[in-house]
């Protein structure tokens, strides 16, 4: 701080509010002179797009609050209450909905971006690790928030969830009753679920958001190519592959943003259960604590974690094993900086044998997805197991593997297109 | 690096394909909410033969009025036995004590039944009713194994009795149901009454979401609009990029 800042306005509205608030400085920190790689690719829209779904999910969320009922008695009436008395109440309610399956989708994309181009590596080893948490507090949020509609598969989903917690040798059981306020899923695990869902877990995520946002704006965006821009600057300091984000990626984004409305108003008006997927059919039915479904399975982005779990078997008298695998899932992606050790960035310039790593890695968690979504047969568990096992070693071997690989050599400047 | 996410995408295509198929056959409802008088007939038979064990406790009268061409006073003349005011919703007077009391489960509402089962199921479920004389009722079900609900639709199918046939499975031969044969014909023959049937699945369909045909008319608005939006959105883009090489 210190020396005066040379983007104050004077005079005006803008200047009075400047002397006193520094808003002209953090538009031009965060926006106007907040240069960006002028080579980003369609992977780089997912960013945006993820901070446009959290804003549908607060305004429409805020929406549904009005109406619904956090008690087991009304929750599935007040649901169904708001899609067919409330003004609007089934587009506010189908927006939330397919909202949660975006949310997970877009944040996907954006996950593997950054492990196409090695977002997460030095020096932007904090901006992905507040990345995972992000999608950790998502995970929760979308938990949580399964749970208020108080039909079937919310309620034995997150019976099932609440159960991994009982796997936990000695302090399981009292941890589980203890999540749940009760000995089953009732009353008193809707209301702190609503608590969570709408107050706690949000709080949260907006909290790592600035943070994941603080972080990139502090060490710059990577690219496509993996180079550092910052590296080749002109006479004013401006890096020379940098555009101003706004307005260059501001009216880009803009572009992504329809895009990405067209396809969720194809799903939210025309397929708003996402062919089950969305919105499961048993969960049309109240839940009932007396009537376990045939198959119980959690909903889509859940799918890989659970087809983990499933695939660990009990051993030593204890189930805790396949929580643990389910948990060093998640977990592990925190060490992915550095877990990588290779010496280049974007996957333009890796060796054949991260590419054929990587991709064998999204093909894997399509089908552990696949896998997490179907009844558990031994031939489905087996496949789910070579599939378990191959998501962790790609992640365990990796300080190996990126080593060994043949990397092709870096360009200076940003490659254009 | 297109080729490569497309040759992965080719290794995917074998699972997807078999998570298709299980279960019993279901033959398709293929209604036709668009068709009013379907779902007036349809809302009649709900009324006269489902709506004194199952409720549909979300779905108002006059809802249905409005949605499925009825003025209030038809509906109030015709359809209402279980209510007498139209802004009401469609409730019955059995609890759900007595329904457990005398068909061993409470009859369901069955205001989302659509959703839950899908047209297809109940359009097969309430054609696949056979005699069984091992089960209260005297009944089974094709889809709905050892099911606790009577063949109300009987008197308009007639009585259907089950065929079987023997098959070989694992060097053990086994009886299984072939197929269903009309013993004794109903009011309406079968042609008539597969009509029925379909009419009915409709207005359960209608009453699964009484807004689903007001939502696709809007969807298409919203993407018409969507779609010049991003024309817009496109050559502005296009304008202020076009310096940037």
């Amino acid at each position: 701080m210190g020396a005066e800042r040379t983007d104050k306005w004077q005079g005006g509205i803008l200047g009075w509010i400047d002397d006193r608030f520094p808003l002209s400085a953090m538009w031009n920190d965060h926006l106007a002179k907040y240069y960006a790689p002028k080579n980003f690719n369609f992977w780089y829209f997912f960013g945006s797009l993820a901070l446009l779904v959290l804003v549908i999910q607060l305004v429409s969320g805020i929406f549904l609050t009005m109406n619904y009922k956090p008690d087991a008695e009304r929750a599935f009436a007040s649901v169904e209450y708001i899609m067919r008395d409330v003004e609007w109440g089934w587009l506010i309610r189908y927006v939330h909905s397919t909202g949660a399956s975006a949310f997970f989708i877009v944040v996907y994309l954006h996950m593997f971006r950054g492990m196409l181009y090695g977002s997460y590596q030095k020096p932007r080893e904090l901006i992905w690790i507040f990345g995972c948490m992000i999608y950790l507090a998502l995970m929760a949020e979308a938990f949580f928030g399964y749970l208020l509609p108080w039909g079937q598969m919310s309620f034995w989903g997150a019976q099932v969830i609440v159960n991994l917690f009982a796997a936990i040798p000695i302090i399981g059981e009292d941890l589980s009753i203890w999540i749940r306020g009760d000995y089953v899923i009732a009353d008193a695990t809707l209301n702190r679920f609503f608590a969570f869902h709408v107050a706690a877990v949000p709080l949260v995520l907006i909290g790592l958001i600035v943070a994941h946002i603080l972080a990139l704006h502090e060490v710059g965006s990577n690219n496509p190519d993996g180079v550092e821009i910052k590296k080749k600057k002109d006479a004013n300091g401006i890096p020379l592959d940098g555009i101003p984000f706004h307005p260059y990626y501001t009216v880009k984004d803009i572009v992504g943003v329809v895009v990405f409305l067209i396809f969720f108003a194809i799903i939210v008006f025309f397929i708003p259960d996402g062919g089950g997927y969305f919105l499961e059919p048993p969960n049309f039915e109240p839940a009932d604590p007396l009537k376990t479904p045939p198959h119980i399975a959690p909903v889509w982005y859940f799918t890989p974690f659970y087809a983990i779990l499933r695939a660990v078997p009990s051993f030593a008298g204890t189930q805790v094993w396949g929580v643990i695998a389910m948990g060093a899932a998640v977990v592990i992606l925190f060490f992915l900086p550095w877990l990588d050790r290779s010496p280049v960035k974007s996957i333009r310039y890796r060796g054949p044998i991260y590419k054929t790593a990587l991709g064998l890695f999204v093909v894997n968690f399509i089908v552990l997805g696949y896998l997490g979504t179907q009844p558990a047969t031994p031939g489905m568990t087996l496949l789910a197991q070579i599939g378990t096992t191959y998501y962790l070693a790609f992640f365990l071997l990796m300080p190996i593997y990126t080593k060994m690989d043949k990397c092709k050599p870096v360009p200076e400047r940003v490659t254009s297109k | 690096m297109r080729k490569i996410i497309l040759s992965f995408l080719l290794v995917l295509l074998p699972t997807l394909t078999f998570a298709a198929g299980g279960g019993v056959h279901l033959d398709k409802a293929d209604i036709d909410l668009h068709n009013n008088q379907s779902l007036q007939r349809g809302a009649k038979l709900f009324m006269n033969y489902c709506l004194s064990c199952h409720s549909a406790q979300f779905q108002r009268y006059n809802r249905m009025a409005r949605d499925i061409g009825l003025t209030d006073d038809q509906v109030i003349e015709n359809l209402m036995f279980a209510s007498d005011k139209v802004g009401s919703t469609m409730t019955i007077a059995m609890s759900r004590a007595d329904g457990k009391a005398w068909f061993g489960a409470a009859p369901p509402d069955l205001s989302l039944v659509a959703r839950s089962r899908g047209a297809d199921w109940l359009y097969t479920y309430l054609r696949t009713f056979y005699v069984d004389e091992s089960r209260p009722f005297g009944v089974n079900n094709v889809v709905f194994p050892s099911v606790g609900m009577p063949n109300v639709l009987w008197e308009l199918q007639g009585v259907q009795k089950p065929v079987f046939k023997t098959v070989e499975h694992d060097g053990e031969s086994k009886e299984v149901l072939d197929h269903l044969e009309l013993a004794e014909p109903g009011t309406r023959t079968p042609a008539e009454f597969d009509k029925d049937v379909r009419d009915l699945v409709a207005f359960l369909a209608y009453v699964s979401e009484p807004v689903q045909l007001e939502r696709k008319a809007l969807g298409v608005k919203v993407i018409l609009f969507l779609l010049v939006f991003l024309v817009v959105a496109y050559l502005l883009k296009k304008e202020f990029w076009k310096d940037i090489h």
